[in-house]
């Protein structure tokens, strides 16, 4: 045997284009986490003392989590305690001085960023694309800023917005998601470092796409960001963030927070591509996706609609969620979750009916493959007031061989009697029937496969806009290429 | 030269002997019927002449055209012109089956070297045979198979039969769980598509459909062995009488 077990994990995660690592000088917190590193961070950060003062409230409900031993447990996942104490909370590029244009930007970090397709120079971007590109925990640089403030957009890092907009901040952070919502949402209020932050002012429709990139570059470091999306009165805005990581034998922790808000007549689409590290062949290493994502249809006829497709990660934990508040409000959740080799995923959504005529639709596409295990689990729940709330959910299941799982939990609470729900499932397979059906009518194995999976995940996908629709079906044949055949 | 020659064929699926030496040759323009009781090994020798994976050729051979198609893959006989109607096809959510037609029928102008129909011109294709298998078009943009009737099946089948102009066309079974109007609409259809250029290799359970469907040819299979060639007459003899009389003198 001339092969060495290094080219063997290589041929194995072949698949992962995205594995590499920049070689740049860091700044970074020391490891562990205690009071200190918080005000750290916030000090580094330059920030208010009231979000200081929050982050430290923060950090001692999540203390108090822990010493409870209130981890949550609850998720059909499993994997080892993570040892909080043995992670890095902060690790930013050194820079000498602050950034006014992209020439000062470390080339490093620029061709990182060319490698992965998002060239951050504006003449080389995506006509109609606006972009945060946020590497560990800060951000790098935003594009088109200057053309999205003529429409008083406000898109920027979450940093500079603490900086130029502290009473939006004041105003809506954690105002969606409390830090005592849940043990990773304290853990990210506390040492969270960077992320996007936008703000569509009252009757503005965005003219462009909006997208943040995060990519993790250190190791042993955890990513913990926030984005936090306000569409005021008869505006919209579309965005959309994507994720890679390097390859490495440790698992990564990423726990990040997600607010939207949206005002009267408002619209809010909000997709996600995520690709992070998923972890080699044999489940070695991989990114800990523990993401709370949530927003309030606060006004009268708005309308919030999450896309997300998730191929990466070890394991991802989430639920996009819509508190449906504003009379005749909209909630929508569309997702295509694939799990291989040894990825678990337990996501879905929470779609919760307060106000009148409130309408919501969950499409949820699980795919397993390999050990792969998917778990959809949601809830509708419709309050006393929700007069003739409505929803219609779908979650369906794609099997490609026969050591995989799919699972559903559906949780249904209706307290107003004039609610309508509907739920339709159906699970399909890729196996020999179906393969043998498509070759016999002339179509190999593998286009058999591509024609099979596109069309469960369709729906799904035409939801995305138009440049990531197809992106997004490169990465699903790209992710199964060799699991059938 | 016949169309198909089976020589002998001895085929296991799971390593269990199914089919124990079948011979049959099929001349072009010729509408060849294969009778016989459950487990015969009817089904088999459908999906062993398709090239289902599991089912192995131990001893015998099958030429088709005159080429010895053992070895190939089921898309590389398809492309040939070998054509298999299921007895159960199956269900794929999420892809039209206007769609799922075009990717097959593509698939035999590339290997032809002719160039693939775009979405409307192969509409326009589909528009005709749709007519001439009794569907409307709006069935066309449905999910493959799916909440498609037993009839509505069956005709899907015989239209992407029609689409593909096989030259051999093995039907499993298209007349199972058809009421009476069903079945003569079925059978018309088959009528149609037979030609002097292609040949019908119809397994079936039953005497009704040869009503229609006139065999030029009947072959009995039991236990894995064809015991008796005959003409039409033999299929009323079956209805008649039953299997049991072969069955009985093979064992």
């Amino acid at each position: 045997m001339t092969t060495t077990n290094k080219d063997l994990k290589a041929a194995a995660n072949q698949e992962y284009k995205y594995g590499w690592t920049t070689n740049v000088e860091t700044e970074t917190s020391e490891k562990g986490l205690n009071e200190d590193t918080v005000r750290w961070i916030s000090a580094k950060k330059n920030e208010p003392k009231f979000l200081l003062d929050w982050r430290l409230k923060a950090f001692s409900y999540w203390k108090k989590l822990v010493s409870e031993n209130k981890t949550p447990k609850w998720a059909n996942v499993e994997f080892p305690e993570i040892d909080y104490q043995n992670l890095y909370y902060y690790s930013a590029p050194k820079s000498k001085k602050q950034l006014d244009s992209l020439d000062q930007v470390d080339p490093e970090i620029l061709a990182a960023y060319e490698k992965l397709g998002i060239p951050l120079h504006e003449q080389k971007q995506l006509a109609g694309v606006a972009v945060d590109a946020i590497f560990d925990s800060v951000s790098i640089a935003t594009t088109f800023r200057k053309e999205l403030s003529k429409h008083g957009i406000i898109f920027c890092s979450f940093s500079e917005a603490v900086q130029d907009h502290p009473e939006l901040i004041k105003k809506y952070l954690g105002s969606i998601v409390p830090y005592t919502d849940n043990f990773f949402a304290a853990l990210n209020a506390a040492v969270f470092s960077d992320g996007s932050f936008c703000f569509i002012p009252k009757g503005v429709r965005c003219p462009l796409e909006l997208t943040t990139y995060f990519r993790i570059n250190a190791a042993e470091t955890g990513q913990f960001e926030r984005t936090l999306i306000v569409a005021e009165d008869d505006s919209y805005v579309s965005y959309l963030e994507g994720c890679s990581a390097p390859m490495r034998d440790e698992n990564q922790l990423h726990a990040a927070v997600v607010e939207l808000v949206a005002l009267e007549n408002a619209e809010i689409k909000y997709s996600t591509i995520q690709n992070w590290y998923p972890g080699d062949a044999n489940g070695k290493g991989g990114i800990y996706n523990f993401v709370t994502k949530r927003g309030a249809c606060r006004g009268n006829n708005s309308k919030i609609s999450w896309t997300q497709v998730e191929t990466g990660s070890a394991i991802t934990w989430k639920y996009p969620s819509v508190m449906l508040i504003g009379d005749g409000s909209v909630g929508e959740f569309y997702s295509v979750a694939l799990t291989k080799g040894y990825q678990q995923a337990d996501t879905g959504t929470k779609m919760i009916h307060l106000g009148r005529n409130t309408r919501s639709k969950i499409v949820s596409k699980g795919i397993s493959a390999g050990h792969g295990q998917n778990t959809y689990r949601g809830l509708v729940r419709v309050m006393p007031k929700a007069y003739k709330a409505r929803n219609f959910t779908q979650c369906d299941s794609l099997l490609i061989g026969d050591k995989c799982g799919a699972h559903t939990a559906p949780y249904v609470e209706v307290r107003n009697n004039t609610a309508h729900l509907e739920h339709e499932a159906y699970t399909s397979k890729v196996d020999e029937e179906a393969l043998f059906y498509c070759n016999q009518r002339g179509i190999s194995n593998e286009d058999a496969q591509s024609l099979i999976i596109n069309g469960f995940c369709k729906e799904v996908f035409q939801k995305l806009p138009f440049e990531f629709a197809v992106e997004a079906n490169r990465l699903i044949e790209l992710n199964l290429e060799g699991t059938v055949g | 030269m016949p169309l198909l020659h089976i020589d002998n064929l001895h085929v296991s699926v799971d390593g269990k002997n199914i089919l124990k030496g079948v011979n049959l040759s099929i001349e072009r323009g010729e509408v060849h019927a294969i009778m016989g009781p459950n487990g015969s090994g009817k089904s088999t020798l459908a999906y062993m002449l398709a090239g289902k994976s599991g089912y192995k050729a131990t001893k015998g051979s099958v030429l088709f055209d005159g080429q010895d198609i053992l070895t190939l893959l089921p898309e590389e006989r398809a492309r040939m012109g070998m054509f298999l109607s299921f007895q159960h096809p199956v269900e794929i959510p999420g892809v039209r089956l206007d769609q799922f037609m075009r990717a097959g029928f593509n698939s035999l102008r590339k290997h032809r070297g002719e160039p693939e129909l775009d979405p409307l011109k192969f509409d326009r294709l589909l528009k005709k045979n749709v007519e001439l298998v009794g569907l409307q078009q709006a069935m066309t943009k449905r999910f493959v198979n799916m909440n498609f009737s037993g009839g509505e099946k069956k005709k899907s089948e015989l239209l992407q039969m029609s689409i593909m102009e096989p030259r051999l066309s093995i039907l499993d079974e298209p007349d199972s769980g058809l009421d009476v109007d069903a079945l003569r609409d079925v059978a018309n259809c088959i009528k149609k598509l037979h030609t002097l250029e292609n040949a019908v290799l119809l397994v079936t359970h039953y005497q009704r459909i040869l009503n229609y469907v006139v065999p030029d040819q009947v072959h009995i299979l039991v236990d894995g062995r064809v015991v008796r060639t005959g003409s039409k007459d033999l299929a009323h003899d079956i209805e008649a009488n039953g299997y049991e009389q072969y069955e009985q003198a093979h064992t």
